[in-house]
């Protein structure tokens, strides 16, 4: 659970998720494997049954709750349903986890950290062994198999900007492969809306 | 590959802001007064608190108050890192046209490593069916299609770098939460 870095950080890492590479996998020796198959040993999903009051609630909250003292009435009126209702469903939807959080989003660059995003071209038969070299550091926030040569995306998140590249000298060091940094220069658009 | 890169500044939150996260990092809860709440905790009046989250939100510190869907529970389960090689001069531009569209979820402009890698425009869609997110990119490519570049940069070798790509994710290796420690 909770993965402190060290007494005086400013910012912790809390592990939610992490999904550790299967070592039967076959694709390790297959040098042409196609993305279906991966994808059906690794990403595992079950998509969730909804009410059309829940389908109705997770559009209109992705947008954001008003500001005021009994947000979930305005909620209600727009939705034709009843305070209480909008409540119960919702505490439904987050307790079900269809909902991974509700609250407010905060731009993580106020939380006092540094982020940047970086990738390696990794050999397949050394991918395993990478990916536990990587994941090994503290700061690496998220990390991500993707189809390309440069086929490991990962953020690194430090409570200060100098060690960003201290990270990615040691992740070089440590893996024998060049980091490819690529740090947001310009944020044009950030708001996931999933609608259902 | 990663020299000269500079960083914004680091923000300065004030106290009460920085007790704010601290309260509500993990969640609002979901009762009928849900800033009742983190006034009673943080010892001021519920209109103090509305209007420091009002501030906070005019200022950027909270992007939004809203709910978070898992992707997989609503069937998302596809994404598509989209990626572009796009005239500097018109980036900005171009970078705002494309995090418009309805399907973007994140949109920014990222330095290139060339020749290793030409891509400065990256864009992140999300889709129920592979065919989804292919037609996302499409949409995409047809909006930036004036400023797309093909390069050149090997003329030796003929090697013409590809103007876009999507990078599809098939397997988390890591996922953690960002928190601010008291």
């Amino acid at each position: 659970m909770g993965k402190l870095m060290d007494s005086n950080r400013k910012i912790q890492v809390t592990t939610q998720f992490v999904s550790a590479t299967p070592s039967n996998t076959p694709a390790k020796t297959q040098k042409n494997h196609s993305n279906k198959m991966i994808k059906s040993t690794r990403i595992c999903h079950e998509i969730a049954e909804l009410s059309i009051l829940d389908k109705a609630l997770i559009n209109r909250l992705q947008h954001g709750l008003p500001v005021c003292e009994r947000p979930f009435t305005q909620i209600a009126d727009e939705l034709n349903s009843t305070e209480k209702q909008v409540i119960q469903h919702l505490q439904e939807l987050k307790n079900s986890r269809v909902l991974s959080r509700f609250g407010p989003m905060f731009d993580a660059v106020y939380l006092g950290g540094a982020f940047t995003l970086a990738a390696l071209s990794v050999p397949e038969e050394d991918f395993d062994k990478v990916c536990q070299q990587v994941n090994s550091f503290e700061q690496i926030a998220h990390n991500y198999r993707r189809t390309h040569s440069f086929n490991m995306w990962f953020v690194i998140a430090t409570e200060e900007i100098e060690e960003i590249s201290s990270v990615i000298s040691a992740i070089e060091e440590k893996t024998g492969l060049k980091v490819l940094n690529t740090p947001k220069l310009k944020e044009f658009y950030v708001g996931v809306y999933l609608p259902v | 590959m990663s020299d000269n890169i500079t960083f914004p500044k680091k923000p300065i939150l004030t106290a009460l802001e920085r007790q704010y996260i601290l309260l509500t990092q993990n969640g609002l809860p979901i009762t009928e007064k849900p800033y009742h709440h983190i006034a009673e905790q943080m010892n001021i009046s519920v209109e103090e608190v509305l209007s420091l989250t009002n501030e906070m939100l005019s200022r950027g510190v909270i992007r939004r108050i809203a709910a978070v869907p898992n992707h997989y529970k609503l069937g998302y389960q596809y994404n598509g890192m989209t990626v572009w090689d796009i005239d500097d001069e018109q980036a900005e531009k171009f970078g705002y046209a494309v995090g418009r569209l309805p399907f973007v979820s994140h949109c920014y402009l990222r330095p290139r490593h060339l020749p290793h890698w030409n891509y400065n425009l990256f864009a992140m869609v999300h889709g129920k069916t592979p065919q989804a997110i292919a037609k996302y990119r499409g949409q995409i490519k047809e909006l930036l299609k004036e400023v797309l570049l093909s390069r050149n940069h090997d003329s030796s070798q003929q090697i013409i770098t590809q103007s876009n790509d999507m990078l599809t994710s098939t397997e988390i290796l890591k996922k953690t939460g960002l928190r601010l420690q008291q």
